[in-house]
Parts: structure tokens; sequence; C-alpha cells
């Protein structure tokens, strides 16, 4: 199918709905459709309970969805049983067999493959030695740091060589220190494997930091899919603007001049980002980020300094305009005179501000 | 004596400790010193001591009756306790699998037997066994111990499985096993340290009952509790005094397995 080629994944119209104990219902997935380049490193990104890791576990194949299809290169798999899909996944909690040695869990999977002895023994080896293990394939999980686990548990769902290996916040029960390290790791196995990898997380840095693409889910939708830089720069809910980064979202009101800013004024026209959607009735909420904000000390300016903090080199201010509160962020040296209680003036940086939606 | 640790009060602060613990112990205790240090005296009346002697040792070993007895009651918990326990892996597995509401009705009906009277058991066995004429004896006292064994075994076995986490199974299958797999390969394994235990809990659950085989011995279905009732119901010899101690003997030694293996498994 030419439609499918260089995809690894096409998941189209995607729903789950789950009973809930008390005799209602969630949406866990609400007509999701996402496509996966091949080789790529895709993040799903998104509050706890958005749907994200029900998505991943409809891929791998423990959860049935009620309508859509999900295709692995091209092929449909939504109705074949788990254990036949290319399809491998690293559980949030490693889900290491206890019973047996790490050489052991990592030849489980291949001899379900029916691969001969030598085989199976040479892959083993070769996942130690990807995942820097290779002295501890005679010990038992129990025996082994969480970091080590974590690494277990990647080289059995590697070994597989699976056509997308699927990640459930592997990184969540480690340290920020180890966490910091294994986000480089996986990203270099990602890149020496050019296995496709789809990787669940609610932590906004590390999606930042790993994805070539990033899907951002709220409450069982996609709300946007792109480059984490351009999901940053160019957020097109309220809701991925604050949830990737920072950002202040104002409150639109028409005006002679334009939309303005109550309690501020018209936003001046070089203030717009260029591709920004025009402000009208039903879209009138702005966003900007605190690092646009740009305040300067004036006695006699109109707005009140709520709070004024230093954070690194860097002023965390919080200014009263009108009703609304707006945050301002500014490298220490140009905050001369900037302190709690303190007045100033505010503009945005030109470019800077866009229309989201509500 | 062991304090408690992480609390500030140790337990001999309380008043009188002591002595109610050693009183407790002396009521639990004595009963079988006796029983054990009688059945090695020479005197053919239990209660006067006259000196050390392994001759009733001998006289059991080698009467026939008792032979017969002991043959029964292994047979009859060796069996029961193989049906018990394959019943038992079968209910934890499954019970894993319903729905809570099903699962809470399922397991109070397959508990109840620990709380029901025995001799009320036994009654409707018996009652049962004659209505269908199903024929009394060691068939039948198997049958009944197999059902009461079953909660017994179930208890272990439940526990072990309880704390697996239940993603094992998950990743299991998303490495490729199907169902029979996961289920020789990762469950039963893990099981395993629980099915001992539950055996030789239901093992020794059958092999000292009384009531329920009194009621189903008939005419050949004598077991060894069946036959030491028998023997005192004359006098207490000090042959039963010899096969008491035997059958202590083999309590002890399953149990400390027992032990062993879920310390070793931990």
């Amino acid at each position: 199918m030419a439609a499918t080629e260089g995809l690894a994944l096409s998941i189209r119209g995607v729903s789950k709905v789950f009973p809930t104990p008390e005799g209602g219902e969630v949406r866990a997935l609400d007509d999701v459709s996402l496509e996966v380049a091949d080789g790529s490193f895709m993040v799903l990104l998104g509050p706890s309970g958005c749907g994200k890791t029900t998505l991943l576990r409809c891929i791998a194949g423990l959860e049935a969805p009620d309508s859509g299809q999900i295709d692995l290169k091209g092929t449909r798999i939504d109705d074949v049983p788990v254990w036949k899909r290319r399809v491998n996944t690293v559980f949030q909690s490693y889900a290491l067999f206890p019973h047996m040695t790490v050489a052991q869990n990592i030849a489980f999977g291949l001899q379900m493959d029916k691969l001969p002895k030598d085989e199976v023994a040479r892959k083993v080896d070769q996942s130690l030695a990807l995942v820097r293990l290779s002295d501890l394939g005679g010990r038992r999980p129990h025996q082994l740091s969480g970091g080590q686990q974590q690494r277990v548990a990647l080289a059995r769902a590697l070994a597989k060589e699976p056509e997308v290996l699927l990640l459930d916040e592997p990184l969540s029960a480690l340290d920020l220190k180890l966490r910091r390290g294994m986000q480089l790791e996986l990203k270099r196995l990602q890149q020496e494997t050019h296995i496709t990898f789809i990787l669940v997380t609610h932590d906004q840095d590390e999606a930042m930091s790993m994805g070539d693409e990033v899907a951002v889910f709220n409450e069982g939708r996609i709300v946007q899919v792109g480059a984490p830089r351009d999901v940053y720069l160019r957020p097109r809910t309220s809701f991925v603007a604050d949830f990737i980064g920072e950002a202040n979202l104002l409150a639109l009101i028409p005006g002679a001049a334009g939309a303005e800013v109550a309690g501020w004024g018209a936003i001046p026209a070089d203030a717009w980002a260029s591709d920004s959607p025009a402000a009208d009735a039903s879209r009138s909420v702005a966003a900007v980020r605190p690092e646009d904000v740009v305040i300067s000390a004036d006695p006699q300016g109109r707005f009140p300094i709520v709070d004024a903090t230093f954070i690194g080199g860097d002023l965390h201010a919080v200014v009263q305009v009108g009703e609304a509160t707006i945050s301002a962020r500014q490298p220490a040296a140009s905050a001369a005179g900037l302190t709690t209680g303190g007045r100033c003036e505010l503009t945005f940086r030109p470019g800077s501000v866009r229309i989201v939606d509500a | 004596m062991r304090t408690p640790r992480g609390t500030g009060t140790s337990l001999k602060n309380f008043p009188l400790f002591g002595p109610i613990a050693a009183v407790v112990f002396a009521f639990l205790y004595i009963p079988l010193v006796f029983v054990v240090g009688y059945s090695f005296n020479s005197n053919r009346v239990v209660t006067v001591w006259k000196g050390f002697s392994l001759e009733w040792y001998a006289d059991v070993l080698t009467n026939d009756d008792i032979q017969r007895a002991v043959m029964n009651s292994l047979r009859v918990a060796s069996i029961s306790t193989v049906l018990s326990v394959l019943f038992a892996t079968g209910l934890a597995i499954g019970l894993l699998r319903m729905a809570r509401a099903g699962r809470t009705f399922a397991w109070s009906l397959i508990m109840a037997p620990l709380v029901i009277p025995e001799i009320v058991f036994a009654i409707g066995t018996l009652a049962l066994f004659v209505q269908i004429r199903f024929p009394l004896g060691v068939d039948a006292i198997t049958l009944a111990h197999t059902a009461f064994c079953i909660p017994f075994a179930l208890l272990p076995i439940r526990a072990r499985l309880r704390t697996v986490d239940l993603s094992i199974y998950e990743a299991a299958a998303d490495l490729g096993a199907n169902e029979w797999t996961i289920f020789r390969r990762i469950t039963l394994p893990l099981l395993a340290p629980g099915i001992v235990a539950g055996a030789l809990l239901a093992f020794i659950i059958s092999l000292d009952d009384f009531i329920v085989s009194y009621f189903l011995a008939g005419a050949g279905g004598t077991t060894l509790p069946v036959y030491i009732f028998g023997m005192i119901r004359n006098a207490i010899t000090p042959g039963v005094n010899a096969l008491s101690t035997l059958l202590l003997l083999v309590s002890v030694v399953i149990v400390t397995i027992s032990y062993i293996i879920a310390r070793r498994k931990r």
C-alpha cells in the first residue's frame, strides 16, 4: 500500500470506553488517529488519565479497541492476539519474571519464536551488551537496582527485534538523576537499533528532549501532533500552550483597535505571531510565554508587581493586569528595580502572541 | 524472649506477662510431654513409671490392624491432597479472573467449610452417601476429605498468587507466550511454593481428621485416628501413647518441611 509506505504504525479512529465501578463509563480513547513514521521516536504526552496508556495497550494487544483500525507496517493488527504481534512493550513496573535469571528473562521471548538454542544464546549476549549489563546475566531481578531492572526490561523487549517498541512511562520509577541518564540511553538505543519507539509520559521535559514527534493527549483525544519545538512554538489550544512549557492565557475582549487585553489595551500588530489565527468572537484566548513578556520598573507604571523572585539567573515576576495576573521571566541583568510591591510597565515581544483554541 | 522492634514499650512491661505466657505454654505442651514420655514406659499401667522401654513401639509396628489403619490413612491423605490441590489451584487462578462481586461470593462459598461445624458436614455427607447408595469406606472418606481440604489448600496458594504483579502475565503474552505457555512457564513456577504449602496443609488436615472419617468409615475404612479412638474406648494403654507419638512425629516433620520451603522461597 503506497499510502502506508514509510509508516511503522497507522491508527485510525480508535475509540475505547471503560465502565466505571459506579456504573458510568469513561471514554478513554475518543476517535484517535495517529501516524508514526518508521524508525522514529514518538512520544505520547499528556496528564494521567488522558488515554495515552490505553492507546499503547491497544497497540500492544493488551486492550481491544471498541472501534477503529490499527495497522502495523500496512497490515491490520487490531484483531491479532497479543502474542502474535511484532510489537513489544517495556512495562512501567518492568514486569520481569522473578523466578528467572536476567539471561532467562531475555531468552524467554526468543524461545517463544522457536529460535535454535545457539541463536537464542547469541541474541541474549547481544542484548545484554546493548544495555551494558553483560556481567549480570546470571543474577535474579531482585538482586538488581531499579535502573538495572529497567535495562533488563529494555533488553528483553529489544531482543525480539520488534517492528515497534512500546514504552509505558519507563522512567517514572527512577530518581531524577538516573532518569536523565536513561533518557540519553533510550535515545542512543533508538538511534542504534533503528526500531520505532513509542513512549508514553506525563513529563513534558522528557517528551521535549526525547521525541522526534510529540502527540499531546487530553481527555481521550490527541489535541496536537508535531515536532517538539513546533508544538512548543505553535500551540494550537490553550491546553497545549499551558501543558508544554508555561503560558499566560489572555482573555481577549473586542475593542475599537482590535482585540484587547482587559486592563492593558489593544494588542499591537507587531506583537502577534505572523502565523497566528485571527481573533474573533469564537477565538478569544491568546497565549504568550512568560519569557516573551517584558516588564520594566516604573514608579508611575500602571501595573503592581504581585511577586518578584530570583530563581537561578532569572527573575520570575507576577504582575497584576486588570482582574488577571501575567507571569514574566527575564534575565536578572535586566531586572533592576523590579521588586515585590513595586510598579511596572509591561509589553509583549514582537511575534509572541498567538490565538489558541480555548 | 525477643522484644518487639519499632515500639517503645516492651511486651515484658505488661503486668503478669511472664506468668500468663508460662501457663499458656504449659497448657499446650504438658499433655504432649505426657504422651511422648509415657510412650517409653515399660509398665502396662499407663500412669505409673517403671522404666524405659521400646516394647510398645515394637508392639504397635507389628500390629496388623494398626498397619492396615495406617495404610488407609496414608491412602486417603495422599489422594485427597492431590485432588484438593488440583481444585484449589484451578480455583485460585479462576478467582483472579472473576469480577469483584462474583469473586467475593465464590470465595465465601469455598471458604465456608472452615466455619461449618464438622459434625454437621459429617452427618450431611453420610446422609448423602447413604441416599445415593455410595458404599462407605476408604473411597467415601477420600471424597469427603477432598471437599474439606480444598479451602486449606487454597489459602496459601491464593496468598502466593496475590503477591504476583499482574503485568508479569501481560509481559509473557507480549513476548509471544500463549495461555498454556504462560501457565506452564510463569504461573505454575511462581505458584509452586504456595502449592507445596497447600499440599502439606491438606495432607495433615486429612491425616488427623477424626469426625468425618469416623462417620464414613463403614466396615473396612478404619483410619488411624479412628483406630486410636477404638483403642482408648477400653483404657489408655501405653500402645496408644506410642502410636500418638508416631503420628505427632509425622506432623512435626511435615510442618518443618513446609516451614523450610516457605523460608527458602521468599
